[in-house]
């Protein structure tokens, strides 16, 4: 018997449209309407602006630890764009900018970083998962989720995002093969921001692109510059398309960098070089998106100021909005809340006990 | 009203549940065509089809983490985990969305899922397939660990896990898939989850137990009686949330209690029993309260597994070494 090559499947594509010096491809300019480009920059900016505003907050002391998205607004926003109101949207922890485009309101995010349950409510119009902070134990959730859709014969689909570190984790490889066994609907979102805290991407795969594992499973699989979002948007209107027409699922890789911190509480200068993150500084996805439009005569010096000016008012309303809700939150029996459709005799007990405590605290301060 | 052997009776309910309510999906390794390797689901693939009866890939993680999407969407995933002793694989799916979900949208988005797992030792089974670990379960706040004792009662018992608004984990006993038969009617018939109940009244002494510890223990409780001494037998169906109210009530007319489990004894369910017994009855106590357990080793290897579950004599001499006090 002879030792022969298996074809296996094609080799995996890069996407690139819009490159870091601003050179367009037209021939795979992505044919994206007028208002939703405006859209898109104006989600770009409120996400840049937003996390900046988020930093200032919690160097302040005024919310607690989060993870900064900076850098990442492209190959999130690129991506979430393609997503009809009826389907699910299944995040990871570093999707704000995409949950912002979801609906998720400014003070949401605000509440969840200073501790409140009240941040993590999905708005009920809304079929989105909230935030999951266990390293990709969601990508079986959009899953199940999309499996349910196709039971119940409804053309949604899921997308579901996880970082590169994710790759490395049997959910992540559970979920895709799941996912394609049963033809699923989900567009599964690789945030390949280069480094899992402390640890590199050489140092999680020894494969050069994550993009390929795709193949492994029996679907689609493609690389796009994650911080072009005219390549983001066009991949993931391609995956959407095709999950919906009942092609199943696809795995699309952003790469992308993540130029801050992993959160607020970690020190990125002791395991990498300035120099590296100075270089995907330059690869700024923001600029890079203006000035297409810019080019293309969708937006001014005077718009783009005018943007500039409308999202840094909505970031201040929306710290105003938290700062007033926070004022009224913070009842210490609310933690028993929803733990079951109906609390336990046993914990209900607890929390009567607990009741009586506060309340006696209370006379003792007022008396005291 | 047919004679039927727990394994029927789990396929009855099955059964009914999902000719009632299209939401139900039956999901896990081999529960289509081979109608699941104790054969719970035997049957259902052909009367259901592969939509509803649904063969997974082998992966533990995959089946729990699938059904969360599953019933978040709106459906009532029922699955099953081969044996329970392959369900630390899917533990952080439990602990950390099954059981939080409902809490952390404040009651927006819930998990009413079912995981079934085939538990504990008696039947010659190789390693990893003999374990009682009901206590990793029952100490996650948000699952419901329900273990029922025989035919009639594990129906009923699933038909309310099936149809709880939150995520239930169902242990049954392999030793007592065939070992006897129960009446089981046509009806629908539910029991309330979170309910022990006294399945033999008594006044000397209680003694309670659950799952497949319950046979031993009333045999225990006819040796008891033929020495004179009456105990009342409680069931406790629900490990977890347990209802401490018939437990403490039993205690105040008894005085004495042995609890009866086959999982390790420290930190065991009977740990939390006689923890709630001593804070609701502790005047009403006339001697320390007695546990009769599996011992704090790996379940041994079957040739050894008979002296490591709680036999009749271990639970007969707990009975009188309290009533001796």
């Amino acid at each position: 018997m002879p030792r022969e090559k298996l074809v296996i499947a094609d080799s995996i594509e890069r996407l690139s449209i819009l490159d870091d010096k601003g050179q367009l491809d037209r021939e795979l300019e992505p044919d994206i309407p007028e208002e939703l480009l405006l859209k898109l920059y104006r989600y770009m900016l409120l996400g840049r602006r937003f996390d900046e505003r988020m930093l200032d907050l919690q160097r302040q002391g005024r919310i607690g630890t989060f993870p900064p998205i900076k850098g990442q607004e492209a190959s999130q926003l690129g991506a979430i764009a393609c997503l009809e109101a009826s389907d699910w949207l299944v995040p990871s922890f570093r999707e704000t900018t995409a949950e912002l485009w979801r609906g998720r309101s400014l003070e949401s995010v605000l509440l969840y970083y200073n501790g409140y349950n009240e941040g993590t409510v999905i708005p009920p119009e809304q079929c989105d998962l909230p935030m999951a902070v266990p390293v990709g134990s969601q990508v079986l959730h959009a899953v199940g989720l999309a499996w349910a859709a196709k039971y119940r014969r409804q053309d949604q689909v899921v997308m579901s995002f996880f970082g590169d570190g994710a790759t490395s984790e049997g959910d992540f490889h559970e979920g895709l093969n799941f996912a394609a066994v049963y033809q699923a609907p989900v567009v599964f979102v690789c945030q390949n921001n280069q480094w899992a805290i402390s640890v590199p991407l050489s140092r999680q795969t020894a494969t050069p692109t994550l993009a390929q594992k795709a193949i492994a499973y029996g679907m689609p699989g493609i690389q796009v510059d994650g911080n072009d979002v005219l390549a983001v948007y066009a991949a993931a209107r391609e995956a959407v398309e095709r999950a919906r027409a009942g092609g199943g699922p696809t795995l699309i890789e952003c790469v992308t960098y993540r130029v801050m911190m992993h959160t607020t509480a970690d020190e990125p200068s002791k395991y990498r070089s300035e120099e590296e993150v100075e270089l995907w500084r330059e690869r700024d996805p923001l600029p890079r998106f203006g000035d297409y439009l810019k080019a293309r005569g969708s937006l001014s010096e005077e718009s783009a100021a005018a943007v500039e000016e409308a999202v840094l008012a909505e970031v201040q309303a929306g710290v105003d909005r938290a700062e007033q809700q926070m004022a009224t939150l913070g009842d210490p029996l609310q933690m028993f809340d929803h733990l079951f459709a109906e609390l336990p005799p046993a914990t209900q007990a607890q929390k009567e006990a607990l009741a009586r405590e506060l309340a006696a605290n209370d006379r003792e301060e007022h008396h005291g | 009203m047919a004679k039927m052997t727990m394994v029927q009776a789990l396929n009855l309910a099955l059964r009914q549940e999902m000719e009632k309510d299209d939401r139900v999906i039956l999901l896990g390794e081999d529960v289509g065509l081979d109608g699941g390797v104790f054969r719970v689901t035997d049957g259902l693939i052909e009367s259901f089809g592969d939509q509803r009866v649904v063969d997974t890939p082998l992966a533990e993680t995959g089946i729990v983490g699938m059904s969360i999407g599953m019933a978040v969407y709106g459906l009532r995933p029922v699955c099953e985990i081969q044996f329970s002793g392959f369900s630390y694989q899917n533990f952080h799916q439990l602990e950390n969305h099954a059981a939080r979900m409902r809490w952390r949208t404040q009651g927006r988005l819930t998990v009413p899922m079912v995981l079934r797992a085939p538990y504990g030792g008696g039947v010659r089974a190789l390693e990893h397939h003999s374990e009682s670990r009901e206590a990793y379960w029952a100490h996650t706040p948000g699952l419901k660990m329900v273990i029922p004792s025989g035919p009639r009662n594990a129906r009923a018992l699933l038909v309310s896990a099936i149809r709880d608004p939150d995520p239930v984990i169902f242990y049954e006993s392999k030793a007592l898939y065939r070992a006897f038969r129960e009446e089981v009617p046509e009806e629908e018939e539910t029991l309330p989850l979170g309910q022990p109940q006294v399945v033999r009244q008594g006044s000397d002494l209680s003694l309670i137990a659950y799952g497949a510890m319950m046979r031993p223990t009333l045999k225990a409780a006819e040796e008891l009686a033929e020495e004179g001494v009456e105990a009342e037998v409680i069931d406790l169906l629900t490990i977890s949330p347990l209802d401490d109210t018939l437990l403490v009530e039993s205690l105040t007319r008894t005085g004495r209690a042995v609890v009866v489990h086959e999982a390790p004894r420290s930190f065991g369910p009977g740990a939390e029993v006689v923890s709630r017994l001593m804070e609701g009855a502790f005047h009403y106590l006339q001697a320390p309260i007695e546990r009769v357990t599996g011992y704090d080793i790996v379940i041994p290897y079957f040739s050894r597994e008979k002296e490591y579950i709680p036999s009749v004599e271990r639970i007969v001499e707990a009975g009188r070494r309290t009533l001796r006090s």
